[in-house]
């Protein structure tokens, strides 16, 4: 704690950056990577993922025999460029993942923070759910509710928003637990602050570090289990393609026309990979425990 | 300890509960599942005939007592599809389920075990960073893409393996690897961990300093100690985990189990099916945590000479 002021002000990013090591750094540039790739992909796809060419079906990817020029990943069955197709199913995989976790987040926080605030049913009913959502495999739920409502965006969505909840939930009712308990809850309630004052002033300032550790990595669980969803066929129907219906759809030419698995395949390996690093290093970083291990 | 029990065993009961009216709701959320089912086309007199014959008749609130009932005394409704009760369809899936659920707990116990034990004994080395870097692999890739690499390997590239079924002892290759990877990824983290905080403790070096072998103040004080809680993680985590691999699993390499039964009757809307299997998994799912945690009651004094 000496001298802390001497030191030059750097920002949060360039000091997480200067703290990594050389797997971390790759990790965040590849997550940088994908998700302007996602974000960009209408523009820099070479072409429409939809459009479909009977002449050029199951070509294969540069650098091989009967390489169609333009298409650099190939074509799948009906003719429709591999590369785009990869690039809007990162888009979709991604999209739906950062809008199911944030849901989460958001249905977890608030579930978490009322049962930390609130002591008796209102905490006790809130934990038995959590138990509750824990003792069950999410995935045969999932895998029921996609089956009788169809899956459209909405109801993916749905489904991945509540398959984490319970996480958050755990972790921000511990994290109140332990602050409410501080002398500064205790003196903002002596001077006169009320619950809600209390708990956006002084409680949620303090727990959003390992809110944002959480948030990652339900993010790859939540890539995972979509993929999983999609590849068994359950997940948004075609001719739309997530990188996981992709995998599920080439299973079927795998023989012939490996490509068409490979690339969505190892799209979504990049994506779990780069995202689970960056989570387990931001808790590594949030956890004084394990500093040092 | 036997109002600890009872606790557990209540609140066992209480999750079953809301599971199966939980699973029953879910199965209504879109109206009447045989109308999705019998589509369109059939006379009204048909159409009551159906309701009749898979017993949908009434209220949605009718319909929960008579599945309420049913549930008690054992039955469980008919599959749309093959018109026979669903606990005989299920009930033939669940030994090809066990078989493959024992052949990847054994691979992931045998591996698992000392890969965390060598994990924590050297950590600082290369040796920890490795096993670290695999379990982290295991964690990060879905199983599904594992699979789907090594039936492209080795049954398409290679023709080693043989991909559909499970005549063979040749089948169950693949598909155990498929299911252990996140399993072993997980049990090798727990018992790194496990070991990590025994090998702090007082008594390793009370066995050490009265001359024992290293290996027997490891494997005698410190993975017996460890054991409990790695122990207690693989009834806890290993249930759900295996259950959702399961179902992954199954339906790449046709496994006729459980797992397969559940994606088939999902895709062709046999509700009755898919309910009764999902609750029959997540049942044993439940059982099994609520066991684990007696059993790991009874393994710690603390719990078991408290007041519970």
């Amino acid at each position: 704690m000496v001298a802390v002021t001497d030191t030059p002000q750097r920002s949060y990013v360039a000091t997480l950056w200067i703290e990594a090591n050389w797997v971390q750094r790759i990790a965040a540039l590849l997550a940088l990577a994908l998700l302007l790739a996602a974000i960009l992909a209408p523009l820099i796809a070479p072409f429409d993922p939809l459009k479909q060419s009977l002449i050029s079906r199951l070509r294969p990817p540069l650098g091989f025999e009967r390489y169609k020029d333009g298409f650099l990943l190939g074509t799948d069955a009906l003719g429709r460029d591999v590369l785009s197709r990869t690039l809007y199913g990162l888009r979709l995989t991604l999209g739906l993942a950062l809008l199911g976790a944030l849901i989460g987040l958001m249905i977890g926080g608030t579930l978490g923070l009322l049962a930390g605030l609130r002591r008796g049913w209102v905490e006790d009913s809130i934990m038995g759910a959590v138990d509750i959502q824990i003792a069950v495999p999410f995935t045969l739920i999932a895998l029921l509710v996609l089956s009788i409502l169809g899956s459209s965006l909405p109801v993916m969505v749905s489904i991945l928003g509540i398959a984490y909840w319970e996480q958050y939930a755990r972790i921000v009712r511990g994290e109140v637990r332990k602050i409410t308990e501080m002398p500064f809850i205790e003196a903002a309630r002596a001077s006169g602050g009320g619950q809600l004052y209390i708990a956006r002033r002084h409680v949620l300032p303090n727990i959003v570090s390992p809110l944002v550790v959480q948030f990652t990595l339900s993010l790859s669980n939540i890539v995972i289990l979509e993929s999983t969803l999609s590849f068994l066929g359950l997940g948004v129907q075609p001719p739309t393609a997530t990188l996981g219906s992709m995998v599920g759809y080439g299973r079927d030419y795998m023989p012939t026309t490996p490509w068409m698995v490979i690339a969505p395949a190892v799209a979504i390996i990049l994506l779990t990979f780069s995202v689970q690093i960056l989570g387990d290093w931001l808790r590594d970083r949030a956890d004084v425990r394990l500093q040092g291990r | 300890m036997t109002l600890y029990i009872l606790r557990t065993l209540f609140k066992m009961a209480l999750t079953l509960f809301v599971i199966i009216t939980l699973v029953f709701f879910a199965t209504r959320l879109s109206g009447s599942p045989l109308e999705t089912f019998l589509g369109e086309g059939l006379t009204e007199e048909d159409r009551l005939l159906m309701i009749e014959y898979f017993g949908l008749e009434g209220s949605i609130w009718q319909q929960y007592i008579a599945y309420l009932r049913g549930v008690t005394e054992g039955n469980f409704g008919l599959s749309f599809l093959e018109r026979r009760p669903v606990a005989e369809i299920v009930a033939a899936r669940i030994w090809p389920s066990l078989q493959l659920l024992l052949a990847a707990l054994t691979v992931t116990l045998c591996v698992a075990l000392p890969l965390g034990i060598l994990a924590a004994l050297y950590r600082t080395s290369w040796i920890g960073s490795a096993i670290m870097a695999l379990a982290f692999v295991g964690y990060a890739v879905p199983n599904f893409v594992i699979a789907t690499f090594m039936v492209l390997i080795f049954a398409f590239v290679l023709n080693w393996l043989p991909v559909v079924g499970n005549g063979t002892w040749a089948h169950f290759i693949m598909p155990t690897i498929a299911m252990s990877g996140v399993l072993i990824a997980a049990l090798t983290r727990f018992t790194r961990n496990a070991m990590l905080d025994v090998l702090g403790q007082d008594f390793m070096r009370t066995a050490r300093a009265k001359g024992l072998p290293e290996t027997v103040v490891i494997l005698k004080h410190g993975l017996r100690n460890a054991g409990v809680t790695v122990l207690s993680v693989l009834g806890l985590q290993i249930a759900g985990l295996a259950a959702a691999g399961n179902v992954v699993v199954e339906a790449i390499f046709s496994w006729p189990g459980i797992g397969q039964l559940l994606v088939n009757s999902a895709i062709t809307r046999d509700y009755p099916v898919l309910q009764f299997g999902v609750i029959t998994v997540a049942a044993a799912v439940i059982v099994i945590n609520a066991l684990t945690d007696i059993a790991y009651a009874y393994a710690d004094p603390r719990i078991r000479l408290g007041k519970g």
